[in-house]
């Protein structure tokens, strides 16, 4: 299976994110310049951490700019797994890819640490963790508090749209994102954003494997070993 | 032959009110640790000076309450106001402050 990792001017976790997908799938992983609309006929696409367009006007506000932005969103209708992660998911909804927006952490401090998450639902990126299990992965965020609007939070409640949250409640919120909510999905469940770095957490040597479930979800996603409705019900 | 005018639109775009705005907090805190306690809240926003040609005033609002709406704003989080004026010649940043 073979990964797009979109590089933005910017981008840092680029490399980090197609290392950890070969060594978490054995797939290839080849990373596409933004202005490139030719993804290489990827089967899941990566939009990986950084400071793309150096966070100018809001983070990730200025990639919809970006023509490989325009293959990202029509492989997002057609299905194939997309994975924001950190900028990437600022990206995401910023494209309106990804509904809600990320603001300034609540304690103004730049987070990097490992946190916990819990995995809350079944989507492109989370159906091969399983349901309920707590991850342990970095992040590295000021941008990361979660939010959006009453009414469409409990849209996306009620359509299981969250993917993971910070555990314990409260406690275990960094950035003091709403509801503690660490990654969501679209409601084909198949574009998934998410602030932790599953790619920094694919290595034992460096800290840990959590991260790895996260990318062979999109495997198992693509095999068809688990559809929404299925996914939802089991 | 006349020219199509030219205007300042300036954007101040804002956190919606209720939303907590860690910045604004901060910056409070510390105008009350200079003795400035008469402060009682803070919010920072962001201010957008463009100088645009369009027919009149009324065309100059509307095409920066769109470019908020687009791209200068997130509607998610934020609010926007936008201030119109005639532009004389020279640059957004006439050094003349807001209007």
């Amino acid at each position: 299976m073979r990964a797009a990792v979109i590089v933005f001017p910017g981008s840092n976790c680029d490399e980090d994110a197609a290392a950890a997908w070969r060594l978490a799938t054995g797939g290839e992983a080849a990373l596409v310049w933004h202005e490139s609309t030719d993804l290489g006929g990827a089967d899941a696409i990566i939009l990986p951490g950084g400071f793309a367009h150096g966070d100018y006007l809001r983070c990730g506000a200025m990639c919809r700019f970006s023509p490989a932005m325009r293959a990202v969103a029509a492989a997002a209708r057609a299905g194939r797994p997309v994975l924001g992660i950190c900028n990437g998911f600022q990206i995401l909804c910023e494209a309106g890819l990804l509904p809600g927006a990320l603001a300034r952490n609540a304690g103004l401090d730049f987070r990097c640490e490992t946190v916990s998450v819990r995995v809350e639902a079944p989507s492109a990126w989370t159906v091969a963790c399983g349901p309920g299990a707590v991850l342990r992965l970095p992040i590295a965020h000021g941008d990361g508090r979660y939010w959006l609007p009453p009414e469409e939070r409990e849209a996306l409640i009620a359509r299981d749209g969250v993917v993971l949250r910070y555990v314990p409640a409260g406690a275990g919120n960094p950035n003091g994102s709403v509801d503690d909510i660490a990654g969501v999905c679209n409601p084909g469940r198949n574009v998934v954003g998410l602030m932790p770095h599953p790619e920094r957490a694919a290595e034992r040597l460096l800290g840990g494997e959590d991260g790895i479930g996260i990318l062979r979800s999109a495997l198992a996603w693509a095999a068809g070993a688990a559809r929404p409705e299925e996914a939802l019900r089991a | 032959m006349t020219a199509v005018p030219a205007f300042l639109v300036a954007a101040e775009i804002h956190l919606k009110p209720g939303a907590l705005d860690p910045q604004g907090q901060a910056v409070g805190a510390g105008l009350r640790a200079l003795g400035h306690t008469e402060v009682e809240d803070v919010r920072v926003g962001k201010h957008v000076r463009l100088r645009v040609r369009a027919a009149d005033a009324d065309a100059a609002r509307a095409a920066g309450e769109r470019m908020c709406r687009q791209l200068l704003a997130n509607p998610v989080l934020e609010t926007y106001a936008v201030e119109v004026r005639p532009a004389p010649d020279g640059p957004a940043d006439d050094g003349t402050g807001p209007p």
